[in-house]
């Protein structure tokens, strides 16, 4: 393990009454790292990440255990405490980016409400906003527009903008390129990697698209029924696993013909 | 009809927004010019009504009951009032009861509909088996009882009806908070750290507002049955009051052969009515994000 790591989970439970749905001995999400949380659907992969926003209260589940940003224990704090770490320190974004966003308020209006809300002024949000959208390289002309005026791909770009703009530490990114299409999948994997490198952003990226993983992250952990099968670097795991679940995964990764 | 999808100029103010509703929907200009017509004519009914004492109570012996003529358009009552100048200052009474009922039931019934959507568990529960309680008894008798029990007056009317009309609105708007609150977009608010307050009053009402909005206007011409109803009782206006649905009441035993003391205050109230249901089908046409940029 590499040192203490920016983000450490350890013995973290997470239950709805007595049923446990996740237990996690042990992950930690290192400075400037893409790690990729792969596992079939009901795994346990968005309830994690629901534990680390600190939400899983919202749809009845009980967590125990560590989540620790930089050394600071997240569980047990207040709400009050947490939604300052919230869109600040750690973002998120979403499978579906269509409804991800409110169709009421333009983007350009959740995206400066959203750095206002963590303490920017009128003018300096909307230039950290502005500067964020070029980030993504999207035209800050769009967000004058409502979010069904923009296509999928632009609007998790907007969403990635949003977590820049806040300077999060840790993205988040629970299937953020399932709901799109390949060539716009592969500009918002461009972008994350651009991200890590620019900004020292560090990804949570889950996916049960294992092509994907084994494209954008550096390690990868395989998640089953609540529980981390294996994880290690991406190009040891993905090329020799050693849990057979993890080669079952692989083998299901449909080929083209000719390729194989 | 099929009009391309991002005709929405980027830098679109609000007159802007209404002026493209309007064009795209040529029934809200016509329920707005109709509604802006009737509160003109309750603001100017003095100025208007060619006998504005007969608003009041004055009799005229001589006139009772003439068919509409050039000196009394509408005819004359049973006391020989002008019909015409009692109708235009009823604008001033059934609408504005109207108006007023609607508002505390929305006062009320949005903020617990949206607390019970949102918030659910144990407040859900308590918020609509109360609801239910109301929403248990015959909406008419309930306030007709509560009318009863006030002294007869157009503020005990307005608050009977009020009394009956909230529980509606809680329901239309629980169901529909309950609905966004689990939307990704609400999940995403929260993820970033936005208050519960906040996320109800900015995404939460914004996103669930548009039913009652309708209602509210589809209601206008049910509270004025309503209120007239009531009236007929003799729990509401009375008599020189130039109520419509009063005048409809006493007009009933006059119908043959005299149909006109019926008729103009029947048409003022229909009148109204269909003012306020196009507005509010074009209201809603215009605010639903969805459907103003579809064809």
């Amino acid at each position: 393990m590499t040192g203490l790591g920016r983000l450490a989970i350890s013995d973290l439970q997470i239950s709805f009454g007595s049923r446990q749905v996740v237990s996690i001995d042990d992950l930690r999400l290192d400075h400037a790292e893409i790690l990729g949380l792969a596992g079939e659907s009901g795994s346990g992969k968005s309830m994690t990440a629901l534990a680390i926003l600190g939400l899983a209260h919202t749809v009845g589940a009980t967590v125990t255990g560590s989540i620790a940003l930089d050394g600071q224990e997240l569980t047990g704090l207040p709400q009050e405490s947490l939604r300052d770490f919230r869109g600040r320190r750690i973002a998120a974004i979403f499978q579906s980016p269509s409804t991800a966003f409110n169709p009421v308020y333009r983007v350009g209006t959740i995206v400066t409400k959203a750095l206002r809300l963590h303490g920017a002024t009128k003018s300096e949000a909307s230039d950290r906003a502005a500067a964020a959208m070029r980030q993504v390289l999207l035209s800050p002309d769009l967000m004058r527009r409502y979010p069904s005026q923009l296509s999928g791909g632009q609007l998790q770009r907007v969403a990635i903008a949003l977590a820049v703009a806040l300077r999060a530490e840790i993205l988040l990114a629970d299937e953020p390129t399932s709901a799109l299409d390949v060539t716009v999948q592969a500009e918002v994997l461009d972008l994350l990697r651009e991200l890590r490198e620019s900004i020292g952003m560090s990804i949570l990226f889950i996916s049960h698209d294992l092509a994907v993983v084994a494209e954008l992250c550096d390690r990868v952990a395989v998640m089953r029924q609540g529980l981390i099968l294996e994880q290690g670097p991406a190009s040891r795991v993905l090329s020799a696993p050693a849990h057979p679940y993890t080669a079952e995964l692989l083998e299901s990764v449909p080929k083209l013909a000719s390729a194989t | 009809m099929i009009e391309s999808p991002t005709i929405a100029p980027p830098q679109a103010s609000m007159p802007r927004v209404l002026r493209r509703g309007m064009a795209a929907n040529p029934l809200l200009t016509v329920g707005g010019a109709l509604v802006l017509l009737i509160v003109l004519v309750a603001i100017f009914a003095p100025l208007i009504a060619p006998f504005p004492g007969d608003a009041g109570t004055a009799t005229h012996p001589f006139e009772v009951l003439k068919p509409p003529s050039t000196a009394h358009w509408f005819g004359t009552d049973q006391v020989g009032r002008d019909i015409l100048s009692r109708v235009l200052f009823g604008a001033r009474v059934s609408p504005v009861i109207a108006i007023i009922v609607l508002a505390i039931a929305s006062l009320i019934g949005v903020p617990l509909g949206l607390a019970a959507g949102f918030l659910g568990g144990w407040v859900d529960e308590l918020i609509m088996r109360v609801t239910d309680v109301f929403l248990a008894f015959p909406p008419l008798l309930l306030a007709l009882a509560l009318a009863a029990v006030l002294p007869a007056s157009l503020t005990s009317l307005t608050i009977a009806i009020a009394a009956v009309w909230w529980p509606w609105y809680v329901r239309l708007i629980r169901g529909q908070a309950a609905s966004v609150a689990g939307r990704p977009y609400v999940e995403a608010c929260r993820a970033l750290g936005v208050s519960r307050l906040r996320i109800i009053f900015r995404h939460i009402l914004p996103n669930s507002i548009t039913p009652v909005l309708v209602q509210v206007s589809l209601d206008v011409g049910g509270v004025i049955l309503t209120a007239s109803a009531l009236s007929f009782l003799g729990l509401g206006a009375q008599d020189p009051v130039p109520d419509w649905g009063l005048m409809v009441s006493a007009g009933q035993s006059y119908f043959t052969p005299d149909w006109w003391l019926v008729t103009f205050a029947g048409l003022a109230i229909l009148l109204t009515a269909f003012a306020f249901n196009l507005l509010g089908d074009g209201l809603r046409d215009l605010l639903d994000p969805k459907r103003s940029f579809l064809p």
